[in-house]
């Protein structure tokens, strides 16, 4: 216990138990250590990974602890957002690939995030999207449009900033509502998965670049197979969204899950279908036109005649 | 504690200099700093003097930019006078297209400007994001200069547009604009990439060569009033 001759030496606070072995009736207050009471509340609740999950799942921990705590600045410094560009060329590309391809067992974001989301690949997706879909947007009304003599070409740069209205909040809102969502659903049935929030935003975000293809096929006037692709590109998109929120969702309630799901998908949906009807004008034919003036004098003589007779 | 250690000085309290030994030497102050702010003081000068030495500096980075080999005069003399010069004229040669100007026909004078130097501040800051070694303005200052070849394309493709407007002319300026377009990634991408480490460079090139592209889809979209 304290030493009485030096006051200024360092004192050794033993554990409460020694502590209450002195004195029965004392009080003691034992503090645990953040991570010690994650990892106990870990083994309480019986978390056991599933399946293919797992092996990865250990490594990541390990690694994890290995590299130490990332160190986390004040976010109204450089520092903290250096800490989202934090990744290499070919960790991109794998995001992207993994984006496209929805794997029955791998959840994209302890497969290819690994606890180091990034902000590079949302921003520049988003961005390379909006430019995309406005250019081509461009291309396919010049091209419908082309025949016709009374068309003049022009650049509608305004749908440039409603396509970016349009995507960007997409990619920032959605998963906001997402991930407030979760969390409140976390409160009530205790879901042992939970993602951050920029995890959720780079699902999100990497999850709109199987559109950029899409959107460049839309160039070609054929209805069916713009119809197709984005067929194509919600099935694989959603698919990948649906896998990745499945486990933080699955011990809730089923009406919960289906609930989620389902608006997930739908938005999704909503995006991309409303993208296709605003700046992809449907490919007029001109027989209908040519046809117009036909009809026109067909009816008058008709006319004509019923009226001569 | 002795008394030696109380008191460290006592062996000297008898020393004493005698009066009669004359202290002499030099002091001597280094003129130079004065020297080199008589160098660098411009406030003398003629203001053509002025002016031509800033031209001149602007004059030379252009040529760096039409034969971009590595070197450091971009990176280490940057000036954003270039770059303002280059801006506003591609946006004043972008004017005066499509009459209908209720439309949404050429881009204004102002979402050029926006585009130019929002785009260029986000590349900026994305390569410095990444890890970047190059500095804020020298950035800016490369991607500035580096969209010259697209301003000689603009007005390459103006006096095109004055023969007039039909699918040759429209080859003949995809091509230009393509080949500049080339040539400005090229270029800003010989000085933006090594800064980066190896790994990264892609990710720092790909901001770069969509920037180029949406000036040079401007560019080309580019149709005159009738």
């Amino acid at each position: 216990m304290a030493s009485a001759n030096d006051p200024f030496q360092f004192q050794e606070f033993e554990e409460a138990a020694s502590l209450l072995e002195a004195d029965r009736d004392a009080t003691t207050i034992t503090i645990d250590d953040e991570d010690t009471k994650a990892e106990k509340q870990r083994i309480a609740a019986g978390f056991i990974p599933d399946g293919d999950d797992e092996d990865r799942l250990a490594s990541d921990d390990k690694t994890e602890l290995l590299s130490g705590q990332k160190k986390s600045a004040p976010f109204w410094t450089f520092e903290y957002y250096q800490q989202f560009f934090d990744i290499e060329t070919h960790h991109v590309r794998e995001r992207i690939i993994g984006s496209m391809v929805p794997w029955p067992r791998k959840n994209f974001i302890h497969v290819y995030l690994r606890r180091n989301p990034d902000l590079y690949g949302p921003f520049w997706i988003c961005t390379t999207l909006v430019f995309a879909i406005a250019i081509s947007g461009n291309i396919s009304t010049f091209l419908g449009k082309l025949g016709k003599p009374n068309y003049k070409y022009t650049p509608e740069f305004g749908k440039v900033t409603i396509a970016a209205t349009a995507i960007f909040s997409y990619a920032w809102l959605v998963p906001l509502a997402l991930w407030g969502f979760l969390l409140w659903r976390n409160n009530k049935a205790m879901n042992l998965v939970t993602y951050s929030f920029m995890e959720i935003i780079c699902v999100y975000g990497y999850s709109l670049a199987i559109y950029i293809p899409a959107v460049v096929l839309w160039i070609l006037p054929y209805e069916w197979l713009r119809w197709c692709s984005i067929m194509v590109a919600l099935c694989l998109s959603g698919s990948v969204l649906v896998m990745t929120f499945w486990p933080a969702v699955r011990d809730d309630h089923p009406k919960m899950i289906i609930a989620t799901m389902s608006a997930i998908v739908v938005l999704n949906t909503l995006l991309a279908v409303g993208c296709k009807v605003y700046f992809f004008s449907k490919p007029e034919t001109l027989i209908p036109v040519e046809h117009a003036p036909a009809a026109e004098v067909i009816k008058t003589t008709h006319a004509a005649a019923t009226h001569s007779t | 504690l002795s008394d030696e250690a109380s008191r460290p000085f006592a062996g000297l309290s008898d020393v004493s200099i005698s009066e009669d030994i004359p202290v002499e030497g030099d002091i001597s102050v280094p003129m130079g700093s004065s020297r080199r702010d008589d160098e660098f003081s411009t406030l003398d000068e003629p203001v053509k003097e002025t002016i031509l030495r800033d031209l001149r500096a602007v004059g030379n980075k252009f040529i760096h930019v039409l034969y971009p080999k590595r070197s450091s005069a971009l990176l280490r003399d940057w000036d954003l006078w270039g770059p303002l010069l280059l801006c506003v004229t591609l946006a004043l040669l972008l004017q005066g297209g499509s009459a209908d100007s209720d439309d949404q026909g050429g881009p204004q004078f102002a979402e050029v400007f926006v585009i130019i130097w929002f785009g260029s501040i986000i590349i900026t800051l994305n390569s410095k994001l990444l890890g970047g070694t190059i500095s804020f303005f020298q950035s800016l200052c490369v991607l500035g200069y580096c969209i010259m070849p697209l301003t000689v394309a603009m007005a390459v493709c103006r006096i095109v547009l004055v023969g007039g407007s039909g699918p040759v002319s429209f080859g003949v300026r995809l091509v230009v604009v393509t080949a500049s377009f080339g040539w400005s990634t090229f270029a800003s991408t010989a000085f933006l990439a090594d800064s980066q480490p190896a790994n990264r460079k892609a990710l720092v090139v790909y901001p770069v060569f969509l920037f180029y592209f949406v000036i040079g889809w401007m560019v080309l979209t580019f149709s005159p009033a009738q």
